[in-house]
């Protein structure tokens, strides 16, 4: 059984409908990627899963149809959504912002264990403990942002954008972490990235979304040997 | 010498009432994001519930236990009722909201009770006691203490507890706390809840002074809306230094600068909040708000 299965999902700010049918899968402690240009839906996709965007079609997460609960609903059941424009809550610290990921644990010791965890997944944050999360870099807020994500112990995180705005080599630094979280923690991801290079670091296969639809699946080796993506996507 | 304390001591009774409404004030903005102008009419509604009951001849504590109760419950209707469609959107918007919230309730009010004041009973002994020359209210002490626990309360709550903290990360980012599983609405609710179970209490503290009427917070409202801006917005401290500030300041104008005198004395602490907040515009206690983009 898939963890998260999305068939035939279409999704609609007001009168605009973004999403036009979207299906595809992601299995047990996998990774997936969205790519796609500007406004093929790769966000809305992310939105209708965390359910901050009006959908119809089925959204399944462990078996169950999700579709219609809203976003602390499917938080609690261990989906994490990282917004793009990293989602800090800015006058908070960095430490207060890993306990508000942590909200619905009740597990006070391990809370505690994995504030250690991803202080030492993210040395920059470490130091930046008590500023207030409006005073970070932006690519300690994006660390931060995918912290605070993890601190909710989920079964997926989706994760939007991570790289935008950031300088190449903190980008990767980003995404190195990322890595290091998917096998180490054990948890699933729902990537999506405008930087091909940095998403096929992290995921096993992938959906090219184009203007709402799927235009393209496959699997990561698969994708990067087409042209067509490596011209569209990797830079040539 | 005794008389500059005496003036000062009346200043410090003066700013305990300022700081009731304002401790309220930073409450709803540290739990909802905005400032809330309802928040005398909610106190003034809570109070007169509590006055209907004295007038039946429930003891004054009593009164004030059911006041709040019924605040809180005030306070969450209202957010569940009529704030609730605005959160999300302009946060101007939901600021006229409150200004409307406001002109009803006073309306209620006066509606249910009529405009002129009534005497309404202290929970303190009416009595003064005099110590080196310079006289203070029983009152004016109980109120100061009671405010004072309040302060701190309030403190511990957003620094030390996860419902604060929650109500914290609601107040500044709504769509990323929802992201992280906090049920935004019912915090929303209980923030309301708890400033109108706090407009409860600096009502029922303040109305023996001022005589209940529905406008009795009116000009209440503009000092601790002073008071809170002058502490930083967001910090309890703040609003209680920043009241006692204005309360001293504005009865010693008063007292010793003769072309002043008691009309114009309320301009001089408004004068003096100015000053401070070009000064320092985070106000006294604020956290000085830094962005990166």
């Amino acid at each position: 059984m898939s963890l998260l299965e999305l068939e035939d999902v279409t999704a609609s700010y007001g009168h605009a409908q973004v999403l036009h049918g979207i299906s595809f899968s992601l299995p047990e402690n996998g990774a997936t990627g969205l790519l796609g240009a500007n406004g093929a839906g790769k966000t809305t996709t992310l939105r209708a899963i965390s359910g901050t965007v009006r959908t119809t079609g089925r959204i399944l997460f462990e078996g169950r149809d999700i579709s219609g609960l809203g976003p602390d609903r499917t938080a609690h059941l261990g989906i994490a959504h990282v917004p793009e424009g990293r989602g800090t809550i800015g006058q908070l610290s960095v430490r207060e912002n890993l306990l508000v990921g942590a909200y619905q644990r009740r597990d006070r010791k391990q809370i505690a264990t994995d504030v250690d965890y991803v202080l030492d997944l993210f040395p920059n944050l470490q130091e930046r403990v008590k500023s207030n999360a409006a005073a970070l870099s932006g690519g300690e807020q994006q660390m931060l942002a995918v912290a605070r994500a993890f601190m909710a112990k989920p079964r997926v995180i989706l994760l939007d954008e991570a790289s935008l705005g950031l300088a190449p080599s903190t980008a990767r630094r980003v995404y190195d972490a990322i890595v290091r979280l998917r096998h180490e923690a054990q948890v699933s991801m729902v990537v999506v990235e405008q930087n091909a290079n940095l998403a096929f670091s992290v995921v096993d296969d992938a959906t090219v979304l184009e203007t709402g639809r799927v235009a393209l699946h496959g699997s990561r080796d698969e994708l990067m040997g087409m042209d067509a993506v490596r011209r569209a996507y990797l830079g040539g | 010498m005794s008389y500059f304390i005496q003036v000062v001591v009346d200043g410090l009774s003066n700013g305990a009432i300022y700081a009731a409404i304002a401790l309220a004030i930073v409450l709803v903005y540290r739990a909802t994001g905005l400032i809330n102008f309802a928040q005398g009419g909610m106190a003034v509604t809570a109070t007169f519930v509590a006055y209907a009951l004295t007038q039946a001849g429930v003891p004054v504590l009593l009164a004030l236990v059911a006041a709040v109760v019924l605040g809180f419950a005030l306070g969450a209707l209202l957010e569940r009722g009529v704030m609730r469609h605005f959160e999300g959107g302009d946060p101007d918007t939901a600021v006229v909201a409150t200004i409307a919230l406001l002109v009803v309730l006073s309306g209620l009010s006066a509606f249910f009770f009529g405009y002129e004041p009534h005497p309404f009973p202290s929970l303190f002994p009416n009595r003064t006691i005099g110590v080196l020359g310079v006289f203070v209210s029983l009152r004016s002490i109980g109120t100061i203490t009671v405010l004072i626990v309040v302060m701190v309360a309030l403190q511990l709550l957003f620094r030390s507890t996860k419902l604060g903290l929650a109500m914290r990360a609601v107040a500044d980012n709504p769509q990323s706390s929802a992201l992280s599983g906090l049920p935004v609405s019912r915090l929303l609710m209980i923030g309301w809840g708890l400033a109108a179970a706090l407009g409860a209490i600096a009502g029922v503290l303040v109305a023996p002074q001022l005589f209940i009427s529905p406008g009795m917070l009116d000009f209440v409202l503009v000092y601790a809306l002073a008071s809170a801006i002058l502490g930083g917005l967001d910090s309890p401290v703040g609003a209680v230094v920043a009241a006692a500030f204005i309360g001293v300041v504005e009865n010693l104008a008063g007292a010793y600068l003769d072309f002043i005198g008691d009309d114009l004395k309320i301009a001089v602490p408004f004068i003096a909040v100015i000053v401070i907040l070009v000064v320092r515009p985070q106000g006294l206690f604020g956290r000085k708000v830094t962005v990166r983009v």
